[in-house]
């Protein structure tokens, strides 16, 4: 498998690609070979910058980024155990993402592409986590369903081959990971809150109390800013309530919905199989119920790694290989594209 | 020795290529894209023009600030990727001695001020010396009463210089007496960069790329971002 790019690249097996991520508050660098063979994944985490403010801060994610990328590279460099004349292509996250973090990785990729005189990739972050549980499975088939969830997007995408997206349901609020946030911050349990929610969550109750679902019975759109006003209200009301048994049973009403939406869309494209992607992914109650799922409807289930399900620069070197296949290099006079979204086939999609 | 220059600290994106016989050429562009797009494609032309291979550059130098942060973060990734790429060392200089340099023939008191916004600026002084010219005030941020009491404090004659003089021009005036740069002074340039950087690449007066820092003189905005995080719970 081998194509030319407008530029008479050739792009194959072998085509070496450094990836730059730099979205949000992860600093991450990786060298992935032909699309799928990792050869080296870094991320610098800067978590604790971030948590005594419960969020993630634009400039202090700017100044960590600039600090830590150059570490970062070459780190992933001299982990994969290449020479950087190895490097065919230099990827980075160009969008979405928080602008001034963005800038930093698309302006470092673009002046390591042209100082090694090689292409440069921008690269849709969305479509990375997309990519993130092909990575690990590329015998995959076509089409899958990808239930995407983090704490900026909730989203159900099929996958009807590669670039070729349609979005069959979304949040119309909160995104699960925000709704994980908002309601660890509510009950004092710390930054950021799917860990905290997650680790407090396996001594509680999940039937102890029945928050809502949201819009359960309303196609594939998914809500949550009503769940987490209703754990708000419940906590007032009740405020001698065990705060495990309220966590334990909030996560389950989210892992609820999103299971059951997800499943839903699956019946209804025929998907092969089901991928699970993004940062929420990596909560054990979603993966532990996202995997009896899909042995019970006899569905092929992936489960990325949590590593892969975060952000990382792997999956960005992954979808870049793609791109870079189907669309050649992207232009050195090229930006960041903050509110950069999925590329659809059917562009219904309005908000 | 072959100096590369990169300059985003304020409006301005500014690229230069030196070496002992100065200022082999640059490129400045005060308006139209922004930052990140231009740069890039900046130091391409440049170097195509000048008939230089990047891969002859042996050192990058780069203006750290103070200024505009989202913009003088571009400058200062792509120069340290450059030298990364490159695997040669660095030099930083501080935008606001880049503006008093090309006025160093004045024997007045130079003060830079760059706007910082929010009704701030970065400002420093700098005087003729037998060398050239010296700091006489570090870099600071502070307001128009601030950089106004400072330059009572000193008394002096004095040229003020950048894009915060010129946009507090009438502040300054009804404050202190003092005389202004031609509007053509207003923005650190990496000519001037190239030059000063040469004169310490002479003496290998150069750090590693991560070494680097930026100067901000300010604290970060601690205003959290919900809207576009997309990493989130989990991770
Ligand atoms: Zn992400």
């Amino acid at each position: 498998m081998s194509a030319f790019t407008p530029n008479n690249f050739v792009v194959n097996e072998s085509t070496v690609i450094l990836a730059i991520e730099t979205s949000c508050d992860e600093t991450a660098a990786s060298i992935v070979m032909g699309g799928n063979d990792i050869l080296s994944s870094v991320v610098s985490t800067q978590i604790d910058l971030h948590a005594q403010y419960g969020g993630v801060v634009p400039e202090i994610a700017g100044r960590a980024h600039l600090d830590l990328l150059n570490p970062v590279i070459a780190q992933a460099i001299s982990e994969a155990g290449i020479n950087e004349s190895r490097i065919d292509a230099v990827a980075a996250t160009h969008g979405p993402g928080l602008i001034g973090a963005l800038l930093i990785g698309v302006s470092a990729a673009k002046a390591l592409a042209f100082t090694w005189d090689v292409p440069y990739i921008g690269v849709n972050h969305l479509e990375a986590h997309l990519y993130a549980g092909l990575l690990e499975d590329p015998t995959l088939e076509l089409p899958l369903v990808v239930l995407l969830v983090s704490g900026g997007h909730t989203m159900l995408i099929e996958m009807r081959g590669h670039g070729e997206y349609k979005l069959l349901g979304r949040t119309i609020d909160d995104a699960a990971g925000e709704a994980f946030d908002k309601v660890a911050r509510f009950l004092d349990l710390g930054y950021p809150g799917g860990p905290a929610i997650d680790a407090i969550a396996r001594t509680g109750n999940a039937q102890a109390i029945d928050f809502p679902r949201g819009m359960l019975h309303d196609g594939l759109d998914f809500s949550f800013s009503g769940l987490k006003t209703s754990v708000v209200n419940y906590v007032r009301k009740n405020p001698n309530v065990n705060t495990a048994d309220v966590a334990a049973s909030f996560q389950w009403a989210v892992v609820d919905v999103l299971l059951n939406k997800a499943r839903k869309a699956a019946e209804a494209v025929g998907a092969k199989g089901l991928v699970l992607g993004g940062g929420v992914a990596a909560n054990s109650l979603l993966r532990e119920k996202f995997t009896e799922m899909c042995a019970a409807d006899g569905r092929r289930g992936l489960l990325p790694s949590r590593a892969m399900c975060t952000d990382n620069a792997a999956m960005i070197g992954s979808a870049a290989w793609y791109r870079l296949r189907s669309d050649g290099p992207t232009a050195l006079d090229s930006g960041g594209f903050p509110n950069l979204r999925l590329p659809l086939i059917d562009s219904s999609w309005s908000r | 020795m072959l100096t590369l220059g990169i300059e985003t600290a304020t409006e301005r994106v500014s690229v230069a290529l030196g070496d002992h016989d100065g200022v082999l050429g640059s490129i400045d562009i005060t308006r139209g894209r922004r930052h990140a797009e231009t740069l890039t494609p900046a130091i391409e032309f440049l170097c195509r023009q000048a008939d230089v291979k990047i891969d002859e550059v042996a050192v990058v130098a780069v203006d750290v600030g103070p200024g505009l942060f989202t913009g003088m973060r571009v400058g200062i990734a792509a120069a340290k990727a450059i030298a990364l790429a490159l695997h040669v060392p660095m030099i930083a200089m501080s935008s606001l001695d880049l503006l008093a340099y090309p006025l160093r023939r004045t024997d007045q008191l130079i003060a830079s001020v760059i706007d910082a916004r929010k009704g701030e600026v970065f400002y420093a002084f700098y005087r003729q010396n037998e060398l050239g010219i010296q700091r006489v005030l570090d870099p600071t941020v502070g307001s128009i009463d601030d950089l106004i009491s400072d330059l009572l404090g000193r008394g002096q004659e004095t040229l003020c210089v950048g894009d915060g003089a010129v946009r507090y021009r009438d502040e300054i005036v009804a404050g202190f007496a003092t005389d202004f740069a031609g509007s053509s002074y207003s923005f650190p340039s990496a000519s001037a960069l190239v030059e000063l950087a040469h004169l310490k690449a002479l003496k290998e007066d150069w750090v590693e790329p991560h070494q680097i820092e930026a100067m901000y003189l300010r604290q970060p905005d601690a205003e959290i971002n919900w809207s576009t995080r997309n990493s989130g719970a989990g991770r």
